[in-house]
């Protein structure tokens, strides 16, 4: 008798092309939240496959905050183009000027918080029923009760008390009028799994993943990029250091890690012998225990 | 590094209530496998001081919801990975009380193998029963019983013996294959990952050698062929003008190019021209794979149908008799009409009539109270208002299973087997 076994990345791209295609199948007007990190990029690249040799039927959807790493937006563009898919930006910035959203202030000041406003009005303004995001179960605690198929009120927010119920292999993407749902293509993936994903595809991803050089300051336990939108005090000193970043958010919040791992190979070995989470790193995770659940019942990613 | 590539993938779930050890025992295997990391020990730590707890509580690790961390509780099911060089798992950690039983059968629905846990001290007890009588209905393929607090009844052989004889003798009643017996503890580690020096008497496998190693291979069902299409891949451009490909995932059996098909409702046979993945054609594929299968000839095939052998069909049926697991707070009303869904088909539906009531602790049959609510089980007949192409569950979990859909809220109600 032959073996018919998937291995296990194998088995978890069957998983999501699947779920990529039930949500091509079942809205109306689908998109796909993209952020330039490497689980967008996972997810962007199975929509690929799951959908070859016609193209990705849905648009990017980029949430700008306006803090970006120069390397991200370069690489979102390059991809853009080479996909021929539809780029959709929801500025930040805009919302701020329209009076939509407030700045933080402060030395931690982030607009990690307020990009919730901006995706939801992007959202609604181009009549998005399902947004599919790169987040996965394993990321954070809130994100484990996470469905595949997840619902959203028409104000945008999560009920993780009030969840669907998902069984086997059947996604109810049912709605009423003004709500939408968000999709997680990834949700079974480790990080270890996108990792070893993107090396067995060859998949290009952005020049920060792998080790640099770059100037940073030691700020809240972490290695932070020195760029125009931080304010620096005086008691902090600029190093040049060789790092690299596990994950990737906003350039004010996204710390660095000091690493030598400048191949795919060597990443692979790092993040196997990790004893910290990728999110460990992440600012906007630490602001309180339940930070990513609050954020999540508002409506963000 | 090629190790890690190769691994195959194994889901099982865990049910349990506050104090069997359930979470203790998760805990080990992922601290054990290296899969807990330091900040998020650091962030349990914290808030178990913070409790006044005196011992790290690995519960924390796997109640994410605020109200579950402050009433220590599990209410949902949590998902939790490790991985080991052999094989990678997805836990379905589940809340074990009666009033979670949509939870435990959700957890269920996609597990190769359910893990038992049993106190050495109390035996058999209520839980057992309804947590086994869950693993059979829902067939989940591999039980492992892990008989746990070992250490509380110094590691006595009788002790063991006694209990899986007991659970042997209520398990004879269930439909269930393939089951485990490992005497652990999960406090002191043993024979979790490491082999237990305190019980000698023992010859079996550890939890995790065990876990690791069963076969899983022939879970999915390879004989019947059954491809629901989930989509039509139409290009429509000048490279592939007459591309037509029907996308969807393999539900059981083995396509092979040049198969005989037949195309359901329709009736329409052809023959597989290819199949094809990102990669390029391949000559075979199964189940669970994700494949886009081209046809010799033009038909009118659109999502909901089903490509299936032409020697080898499923059931065509409007009357389906099914256990449905009722997972909505508001229960059936009479009459009342739901969406059925099932594969990637959808219909009209109606439940005309309930048979009885399965109390899933003792598996006594109801046919006098046929009141369900909320976490019941019960024997039903549904009428559906086109003809659904099954299979028993029992035969295959992909085309034997069904959820109800309500038509006023669009909630997810309840979830059926094809008996």
């Amino acid at each position: 008798m032959k073996n018919y076994n998937l291995t296990h990345l194998k088995e978890l791209e069957a998983e999501s092309i699947y779920i990529l295609r039930e949500v091509a199948a079942q809205f109306q007007k689908p998109a796909i939240l993209f952020s330039g990190g490497k689980d967008s990029i996972c997810v962007t690249h199975l929509a690929r496959k799951a959908f070859h040799p016609a193209k990705i039927p849905f648009p990017l959807v980029h949430i700008d905050t306006g803090h970006n790493f120069p390397e991200t937006m370069e690489f979102r563009d390059n991809l853009v183009s080479e996909l021929g898919a539809k780029l959709i930006v929801g500025s930040v910035q805009k919302s701020i000027d329209d009076g939509r959203a407030a700045e933080e202030k402060g030395k931690n000041a982030s607009r990690n918080a307020i990009q919730t406003v901006t995706l939801l009005d992007t959202i609604e303004e181009h009549g998005f029923d399902a947004c599919i995001g790169g987040a996965r179960r394993d990321e954070e605690k809130a994100r484990a009760k996470e469905r595949f198929f997840s619902h959203r009120d028409e104000f945008g927010q999560w009920d993780p008390k009030n969840q669907r119920p998902e069984l086997w292999n059947i996604f109810n993407g049912k709605q009423n009028f003004g709500e939408h749902f968000r999709v997680f293509p990834l949700s079974n993936w480790t990080e270890m799994d996108v990792w070893q994903y993107i090396m067995a595809e060859n998949i290009e991803i952005p020049s920060l993943y792998f080790a640099h050089q770059r100037d940073v300051i030691w700020r809240n336990n972490t290695w932070l990029p020195v760029s125009d939108f931080i304010q620096i005090e005086e008691t902090e000193e600029i190093i040049n250091k060789k790092l690299r970043f596990r994950t990737l958010g906003d350039i004010t919040i996204t710390g660095g890690d000091e690493s030598d791992a400048d191949t795919l190979a060597k990443i692979v070995e790092e993040v196997a012998a990790a004893r910290n989470t990728e999110r460990g790193n992440r600012a906007d995770d630490k602001r309180s225990e339940t930070a990513m659940e609050d954020r999540k019942k508002e409506g963000y990613f | 590094m090629e190790g890690y590539l190769d691994m195959e993938l194994l889901r099982f779930t865990t049910a349990g209530s506050v104090d069997d050890g359930k979470s203790t025992l998760i805990g080990r295997l992922l601290y054990d496998s290296k899969s807990i990391f330091e900040d998020q020990l650091d962030q349990v730590r914290q808030t178990s001081e913070r409790r006044g707890a005196t011992e790290v509580d690995l519960a924390l690790l796997t109640d994410g919801l605020k109200d579950e961390r402050e009433q220590g509780i599990t209410i949902d099911v949590a998902y939790r990975y490790f991985a080991t060089p052999k094989r990678k798992f997805i836990i379905a950690d589940t809340p074990g009380h009666i009033q979670y039983t949509r939870n435990m059968v959700t957890g269920a629905s996609t597990a190769n193998v359910a893990l038992i846990l049993i106190d050495a001290r109390k035996g058999v007890i209520e839980q057992t029963c309804r947590h086994s009588i869950i693993a059979s209905l829902l067939q989940i393929p591999h039980i492992i019983v892990c008989i746990n607090k070992m250490d509380l009844v110094d590691y006595q052989q009788e002790k063991f013996d006694q209990i899986k004889n007991d659970f042997e003798n209520f398990a004879s009643k269930l439909d269930v294959k393939d089951v485990q017996f490992i005497p652990i503890s999960a406090l002191k580690g043993d024979n979790v990952v490491n082999r237990s020096d305190n019980m000698n008497w023992y010859e079996g496998s550890t939890l995790l050698y065990t876990l690791e190693n069963i076969h899983i291979g022939s879970d999915h069902n390879h004989i019947d062929c059954r491809f629901p299409v989930q989509t039509v891949i139409r290009p429509q451009t000048d490279e592939h003008h007459d591309y037509r490909g029907y996308a969807g995932r393999i539900a059981g059996g083995v396509f092979k190019s040049g198969d005989e098909i037949t195309v359901l409702p329709s009736g329409f046979t052809s023959k597989i021209k290819s199949i094809d993945i990102f990669e390029g054609s391949v000559i075979e594929a199964f189940a669970p794979m994700s494949v886009t299968i081209t046809l010799e000839d033009d038909i009118d095939i659109s999502r909901g149908d089903m490509i299936v052998r032409t020697n080898n069909q499923p059931e065509s049926k409007q009357d389906i008799e099914v256990m449905l697991c009722w997972l909505n707070n508001k229960g059936p009303q009479p009459r009342s009409k739901y969406t059925i869904r099932h594969t990637t088909a959808d219909a009209k539906a109606m439940i005309k009539e309930i048979r009885y009531k399965l109390d899933i602790n003792s598996l006594h049959r109801n046919e006098i109270d046929k009141n369900i609510s909320a976490n019941d089980i019960c024997r039903a007949q549904i009428r559906t208002t086109r003809p659904l192409f099954v299979d028993s569950y029992r035969k295959n979990r992909n085309t034997g299973s069904i959820i109800l859909v309500d038509e006023g809220t669009n909630e997810t109600v309840a979830a059926g087997m094809i008996i």
